[in-house]
């Protein structure tokens, strides 16, 4: 359970996040929208300790995030995250890509992590692609290996920050499917996206920011089919 | 008729310079090399905590190549160091192409995006990880072409050794134009031969490259 309570986030005299509150349960799948500033990225990087917080608390399973003896380290194996730039390790091949956390963070051997890597590469579609650089790939590819490198640790959590934005727009279904497969397997997610159909489709409740705050929350057809503040209804007007 | 004094002695004394002349280079990049990576990275990742080894590396690389030989070869006799003039020589360009070397190392790492580091952090790795197997070798393919310029400058910088009274190349050569008074000769010998090195390095480097390249 990932437990966001009275967050506050400024870089230098700029407020970004002003008290968000918010409780994402085992298993559930959160999507975050809003306008660009909002809050929402900037959120995701507080929940896996990327960003220092200002005020408030985030727990992840019962850890303070941003405690001081907090084992980040420990605490990100746990939660896989997938950034709007695929950010691929140039240097490896794709199969590298995946293995290079499990081999280093959690000490596997080099064929049980290939193993792993590689079956976490079939899953989304890149079983022929394990040999290649990152640079050969097309952006959709290197976001779906990018998912895949984030799953090859096990996390209990998958975050996705914008995964699609960058993407050109016919490659951006491939990398929804691969989402889409991962929230019926279980996953608990949360997802900042602009994908507002997707959103409504697969989370089971979708959360308005706006100037850093949570506007609205409740369930896709409440939200999205019937939103209560006139400021999401004005937003998601503008985005579909 | 075309006719000359230079004789195959003298060419064998030209190489026999040639050699010392690339001893020098290798000890003198040797040096610089593992200083530098040392001082680069710590300029880049501790900006502030090392400015004063910025003030410091700066001196060296603004003297005049010539005036620290010079110096450093008194002051050697002040102090009473018995170094012979070859490891002065090595040590005096070692410390130059170190100077150098660090503000190589160091934009090859400030180039690696954050972006890129946030992601190998976020999936656990920890600092030392990153730096090892993130940061540093994307920091050696987007430095390596500066550094192999630098291999190419310090070669033909050891030329500057010859005020110190060490013989390599082209301090072989002057000594035969003496004798012979052939000058044009001699010197485009001494470039040609100064030529074939750099080509060798710079092939080598390529090659590197090259390989490096089909990764993207």
């Amino acid at each position: 359970m990932i437990e966001i309570e009275n967050v506050h986030k400024s870089f230098g005299d700029l407020e970004v996040v002003k008290g968000v509150s918010l409780t994402v349960n085992k298993g559930e799948v959160v999507s975050i929208i809003g306008g660009s500033g909002s809050g929402k990225s900037t959120l995701l990087m507080c929940i896996n300790g990327l960003e220092p917080i200002q005020q408030g608390s985030i727990r992840v399973d019962g850890t303070e995030v941003h405690a001081r003896g907090t084992d980040l380290n420990r605490l990100r194996q746990k939660i896989g995250i997938v950034f709007q730039q695929w950010n691929a390790f140039p240097h490896l091949t794709v199969l590298e890509n995946v293995m290079l956390a499990p081999c280093k963070v959690l000490g596997k051997s080099k064929a049980e992590a290939e193993a792993m890597a590689v079956r976490q590469l079939e899953s989304v579609g890149l079983g022929d692609k394990l040999k290649v650089f990152p640079g050969k790939l097309s952006g959709g590819q290197q976001q779906r290996m990018a998912i895949a490198r984030a799953l090859a640790m096990s996390p209990d959590y998958m975050l996705f920050d914008e995964a699609t934005s960058a993407l050109d727009p016919q490659l951006v279904g491939e990398v929804l499917d691969t989402m889409r497969m991962l929230a019926e397997d279980g996953m608990t997610m949360v997802l900042v996206t602009h994908e507002i159909p997707f959103a409504r489709e697969v989370s089971d409740r979708v959360a308005f920011f706006r100037d850093g705050v949570v506007h609205e929350i409740g369930t896709p057809d409440q939200v999205i089919g019937n939103p209560q503040k006139p400021e999401t209804a004005a937003f998601l007007k503008s985005v579909i | 008729m075309f006719s000359t004094g230079f004789t195959l002695n003298d060419l064998r004394f030209m190489l026999e310079g040639a050699w010392v002349t690339l001893l020098l280079t290798f000890w003198a990049i040797l040096l610089g090399t593992l200083v530098g990576v040392i001082c680069g990275v710590l300029r880049a990742l501790l900006p502030r905590a090392t400015i004063p080894l910025a003030w410091l590396l700066d001196v060296f690389r603004s003297v005049p190549l010539l005036i620290q030989f010079v110096l450093f070869n008194s002051l050697k006799s002040i102090v009473g160091l018995n170094w012979s003039a070859f490891t002065v020589g090595c040590v005096v360009l070692g410390v130059y192409a170190a100077a150098y070397c660090t503000e190589i190392v160091r934009s090859g790492v400030l180039a690696v995006p954050l972006s890129l580091r946030r992601a190998s952090r976020s999936l656990g790795l920890s600092y030392w990880q990153d730096l090892r197997h993130v940061v540093l070798p994307i920091a050696t393919r987007v430095s390596f072409p500066g550094w192999l310029n630098l291999v190419l400058s310090v070669m033909k910088d050891t030329a500057l050794v010859m005020w110190i009274g060490i013989v390599e190349l082209l301090r072989a050569s002057q000594t035969i134009v003496t004798r012979i008074q052939e000058p044009l000769l001699v010197l485009c010998i001494a470039g040609l031969i100064y030529y074939l090195m750099s080509w060798v390095v710079s092939r080598l480097g390529v090659q590197l490259e090259k390989r490096w390249q089909q990764n993207d």
